[in-house]
């Protein structure tokens, strides 16, 4: 069995989104199976058309510092949320969504973007996940 | 035995490790992948990755900033 990667993504921010899926896409790379257990926060960004919507988790200055920091990241070459997605999910990586966070924020499967979700799961799901990880981050 | 060229000039972190991987990830056994490109740190992360999958880095190439690595699946 490959080691892994499992990541519990409670932030929603743009920043964090960021260092989670390249940190997975990165495990993924390395050889290492990798999932993604979406919650609170984070998984408002499964909503559709939601991947890139959150702000940054500091200087966002009502948007400003965000539409900065995406310019430069532009200019960098940095690739999009999207895109890590796409690869994140064609090298065999996990999405795991929240059903609790869904309940208490009334989120519908239907608003998600359920072609990318492999399970709705829980802390059981989550353990199970991370017992036998040899990296867990919480994001 | 395909050989498959990947360009990721220009790319930066993660893109050129992923590209590499979805490459290896398509190839058959005995297939080689060249792989060219000028983010630095990928030029050291591309072959500890081949290790880790126990694949064998047949060559790392330098010159102006580009660098060319082959691998061997």
């Amino acid at each position: 069995m490959a080691e892994k990667a499992v990541i519990i993504v409670h932030s929603g921010d743009l920043d964090k989104i960021y260092s989670a899926m390249i940190v997975a896409n990165g495990a993924l790379s390395m050889g290492m199976d990798a999932s993604l257990f979406f919650t609170f926060w984070g998984l408002q960004r499964l909503k559709k058309n939601g991947l890139d919507k959150g702000p940054l988790s500091k200087m966002n200055f009502l948007g400003l510092g965000k539409w900065m920091v995406k310019n430069r990241m532009k200019k960098a070459n940095v690739v999009s949320l999207e895109k890590l997605m796409t690869d994140f999910k064609e090298l065999g990586g996990k999405v795991i969504a929240c059903e609790m966070t869904m309940e208490i924020m009334g989120i519908k499967q239907e608003q998600l973007h359920r072609e990318w979700i492999d399970e709705y799961g829980a802390v059981g799901t989550y353990i199970m996940e991370a017992k036998d990880a040899s990296i867990t981050l919480f994001i | 035995m395909t050989e498959t060229n990947i360009d990721v000039r220009g790319q930066t972190c993660p893109v050129p490790l992923v590209e590499c991987r979805k490459a290896l990830k398509k190839a058959a056994p005995g297939d080689e992948i060249v792989i060219v490109g000028t983010h630095p740190a990928s030029k050291k992360e591309i072959p500890m990755a081949c290790e880790a999958m126990g694949l064998e880095v047949m060559g790392v190439e330098e010159k102006d900033n580009e660098w060319k690595i082959r691998i061997k699946r």
